[in-house]
């Protein structure tokens, strides 16, 4: 017999993928957890791990095979016992206790259990079984959650559990099923790439003259995000200059004191943490958008915008209203690292409910960044520089950073950013209160 | 104001809800005040869960003398004392009351006998408590927890209110002066129904009117009827789609105008007990002045018991149905912890409803015709008591099961029993939804044989045409 293993979906989002490297060939034994592919998705690459076991019979997508639709056949498996899931037992076990215990008895002994099992046919792999990691696992999650998952085609590794000790139950199912995260029927053209009928050359660009860069999955993930944001969310940006004089003699002496240079934290950091701080104080401003109601968030869950090779991305600091400086500072540098090396898991790029983007490193005074839906708000954090400043009838010099707050006005009215604005100024300019 | 006089929770009304809740703030380490104007424990520990569950026994064991032959016993000279069956009941309930105190005593919160009213203009900050040993008291809160409960519903303008003497609310029926001979029971919800198995085991005629056209309105349509039929088959009497027009006193005792099918019809009895439904206890705390928002009579809250008044909270039956002790000690335990910002994921488990009458009936989750409209395929298992080896033995064989699983996913959707000790079985279905089983954990399960519980596993097996014993 043989085990087709399919091209997974390895975050809700994902449609397609691309094949990026096999790590196996034809001949190879194969046992589960062994990791034989790496898959490109819109946001990372990915192992993929085995389920069942087997020698690899064929490799049915070719290495660097682009838009693999999920659940295509990419490779097949042969002579292996395919490991079924866990939910298709029951036939077999509701089979040997229908006779009475009393007939049992009485009649020839019954046969041993062993021998119950192996003279059972190997159940047939599902159709539908997914390849990657065995969801029966580490993997806390309620056998309705399993089920509904696996028909939908959802990978439970991609989601977050939102139960007891972060157990997986229906709701997340549901709600990946509702973000599309669900086998697609037929997918979509993405809204971004439906609004460009017109050729380069019908506007004057003669084919030749430009060299043209195929879409990966990060850029058309981009692509499609932030056209469908900045069309669809009525946005509005909000702007302030900022002292931070107090910010940067305080981090000069919270580095003065550091254990070692690892420990040492920078500008960002004390942004995240200010950031966070004013949401508590200010906690209508971190919210979302939905259909059904404004959803205010219990946590501040900030994403930062970190710049990669191709594109960008966004890993979050989970309940950074709740860090302390030096563990933002210490998963910030982390998360930045992996996100370089295209390594973070989704789970680490997906669900912020802040954003924050930094582009004052370049220089830039001020700019307003496009909503990370479905956040309520992102933060535009310019260049910290040398300003004069009017104090009393005098002109001073002063440090000053330029951050415009772009608010999603169904979530975010213009008093609730400016209040929010001026809890975090007041944060920046008082560091200490960080510390309240 | 001093230290001692300002709180970070405040709670009113020590019922189920607001002890509970007095009890978690107490463990979460929250400074806790804790104001009631009568007992501690509230309704639940001194006027209805526990109280008429002590009447209910000694007519349950009463009524059980009349069957003892079928097991080969017998015994003369059978009667009962009514003064003692009350007695009884009324130190049941002190004897709660006072393990209330000493809980509280345990947890640091502090007791405030008085009417706590929300002082107007302070938010929900300064809370004021004329005291019940005389003058007033002022506290200071951070957050100030409704848990006030609710008392029975009365229709003065149709005779449906207490008297005190022959027309009885909950209260009056739980310390009467003698059984009746002969009872009207108005409202066949679950504290209407416990009344008359009660009274009727004790020997009194008894008719249940009910407006609705089924009895236990609440229940699935199946169980309802099986209930009834259960129920007359022990001398009780129904009148359903039955309309009280008016309730009055006669010279021998009371009498019932009600419209049947549009047909009037007079019923006579000694006694009367209204049960048709409860009202939130909202009058006297100041909420008005606050703004408060109600819904329906009872305090709006979102789901962490939030009022649309910052730092203001309401839990149990004061912020709506359905009014039963265990979701308000639920609802105060995710409260306080949400106030204390410890609060987990919200729990989804259904809360399920029981009525401790002969047979017993208890639910959890939809009923068959709620599934249905909620357009779901739903797969229906039932299964009797009477072919179960235990209630064979046991005597018990009235009753059934009937389980409702959803077609497509095998989700248990509710679940629905009749029969001796439903009431305390039904968690096993209720702990199943909490998890999420779905059929085949619930088959999984092995139920020890023999006990009533099999006919859970057979019910759900039924669902999927796979009973073993049928």
């Amino acid at each position: 017999m043989t085990i087709d293993v399919l091209m997974p979906a390895l975050s809700p989002t994902m449609e397609e993928g691309t094949l990026a490297k096999w790590l196996v060939k034809v001949g190879d034994t194969v046992r589960s957890g062994d990791v034989i592919a790496e898959i490109e998705t819109d946001k990372a690459t990915m192992e993929l791990e085995a389920v069942d076991e087997g020698v690899v019979d064929s490799l049915l997508v070719p290495e660097g095979a682009e838009g693999v639709k999920i659940n295509t056949p990419i490779a097949r498996l042969a002579g292996g016992v395919a490991q079924t899931p866990s939910g298709a037992a029951s036939p077999a076990a509701g089979a040997s206790p229908a006779s009475a215990p009393i007939q049992m008895t009485a009649a020839a002994p019954p046969p041993a259990p062993i021998q119950m099992i192996a003279a059972a046919p190997p159940p047939a792999p599902t159709a539908g079984a997914m390849p990657g990691k065995p969801s029966g696992s580490r993997l806390a999650a309620s056998p309705l959650a399993r089920r509904v998952a696996s028909r939908a085609g959802i990978m439970l590794e991609t989601l977050t559990g939102s139960g007891p000790h972060g157990r997986i139950i229906l709701r997340d199912v549901e709600a990946a099923i509702a973000r599309g995260g669900g086998a697609p029927s037929a997918p979509a053209k993405p809204p971004g790439a439906t609004a460009r009928p017109i050729t380069l050359e019908q506007r004057g660009i003669a084919p030749g003259s430009y060299d043209l860069v195929p879409l990966d999955g990060m850029k058309k993930t981009i692509a499609r995000r932030m056209t469908e944001s900045f069309r669809d969310v009525p946005h509005f940006p909000l702007t302030v200059d900022i002292e931070i004089d107090a910010l940067l003699a305080a981090r000069a002496q919270i580095n003065a004191l550091a254990a070692s240079p690892d420990s040492k934290v920078s500008v960002n950091d004390l942004i995240i943490k200010a950031a966070a701080a004013a949401l508590v104080r200010e906690p209508d401003a971190n919210a979302s958008y939905t259909d059904e109601g404004i959803a205010r968030h219990h946590h501040a869950d900030i994403a930062v915008a970190v710049a990669i090779d191709g594109g960008l991305i966004t890993p979050i600091i989970r309940s950074a209203d709740l860090k302390s400086l030096s563990v933002i500072s210490t998963e910030m540098r982390d998360l930045a690292a992996r996100a370089r090396g295209r390594k973070l898991k989704p789970e680490e790029y997906q669900g912020g409910t802040f954003s924050i983007s930094n582009l004052g490193m370049f220089g830039i005074r001020s700019f307003a960044s496009i909503l990370n839906e479905p956040q309520g708000c992102i933060l535009s954090v310019g260049a910290g520089e040398k300003r004069p400043v009017v104090r009393g009838e005098d002109i001073v010099i002063a440090s000053l950073m330029t951050v415009t707050l772009t608010c999603d006005h169904r979530v975010v009215d213009g008093a609730i950013g400016a209040r929010w604005l001026v809890a975090f100024k007041n944060l920046i300019e008082h560091p200490v209160a960080m510390l309240a | 104001m001093s230290a001692a006089d300002s709180f970070d929770l405040v709670v009113i009304g020590a019922g189920p809800g607001g002890y509970v809740a007095a009890i978690r703030a107490g463990q979460l380490g929250l400074k806790t005040a804790i104001v009631e104007r009568e007992a501690l424990g509230g309704i639940c520990l001194n006027w209805g869960c526990i109280p008429t569950k002590a009447l209910l026994r000694s007519g349950e064991m009463f009524e059980a003398l009349d069957h003892l032959g079928a097991l080969g016993l017998s015994v003369e000279g059978r009667a009962y004392d009514f003064d003692s069956v009350i007695q009884r009941s009324r130190k049941v309930a002190q004897q709660l009351s006072a393990g209330v105190a000493f809980l509280m005593k345990k947890h640091k919160a502090t007791v405030i006998e008085g009417s706590a009213s929300l002082e107007p203009g302070s938010g929900a900050r300064g809370v004021k408590i004329a005291l019940k040993a005389g003058g007033e008291r002022r506290i200071a809160a951070q957050n100030v927890i409704l848990a006030t409960g609710a008392r029975a519903r009365e229709l003065p303008s149709i005779g449906l209110a207490g008297d005190g003497d022959r027309i009885w609310t909950y209260r009056d029926a739980m310390v009467p002066k003698a059984a009746p001979k002969s009872l009207l029971v108005i409202g066949s919800g679950a504290i209407g129904i416990e009344f008359a198995s009660f009274y009727r085991a004790l020997g009194a005629e008894v008719t249940v009117v009910e407006a609705l056209p089924r009895i236990l309105p609440q229940e699935d349509e199946e169980i309802s009827a099986a209930a009834q039929t259960a129920f007359e088959r022990r001398g009780l009497g129904f009148r359903v789609g039955a309309t009280v027009k008016s309730l009055t006193k006669s010279k021998a005792g009371v009498v019932a105008q009600v419209e049947v099918d549009g047909k009037p019809e007079s019923l006579e009895a000694e006694r009367a007990i209204v049960a048709v439904g409860i009202a939130a206890n909202i009058e006297g705390l100041g909420v008005e002045a606050l703004g408060l928002k109600l819904e329906r009579g009872h305090v709006a809250v979102d789901g962490h018991g939030g009022t649309n008044v910052p730092g203001l909270y309401a839990i149990g039956d004061v912020a709506g149905p359905p009014w039963l002790a265990h979701k308000a000690m639920h609802e105060a335990v995710h409260c306080v912890e949400h106030i204390a910002g410890v609060a987990g994921p919200r729990s989804l488990s259904p809360v399920p409803g029981c009525t401790y009458s002969t047979p017993q009936v208890a639910s959890v989750g939809l009923t068959e015709v709620q599934a249905k409209a909620q357009g779901r395929k739903v797969k229906v298992g039932r299964f009797p008591f009477r072919v179960n080896g235990k209630a064979i033995a046991a005597g018990e064989t009235t009753g059934l099961v009937k389980t409702l699983f959803d077609a497509e996913t095998g989700a248990l959707l509710g679940a629905h029993m009749l029969g001796a000790e439903v009431t305390e079985m039904i968690q096993g279905f209720a702990l199943a939804m909490t998890l999420e089983a779905t059929e085949a954990e619930i088959f999984a399960t092995i139920f020890p044989h023999p006990t009533l519980s099999e006919v859970m596993h057979e019910a759900a097996l039924a669902a999927y045409d796979r009973p073993l014993h049928i």
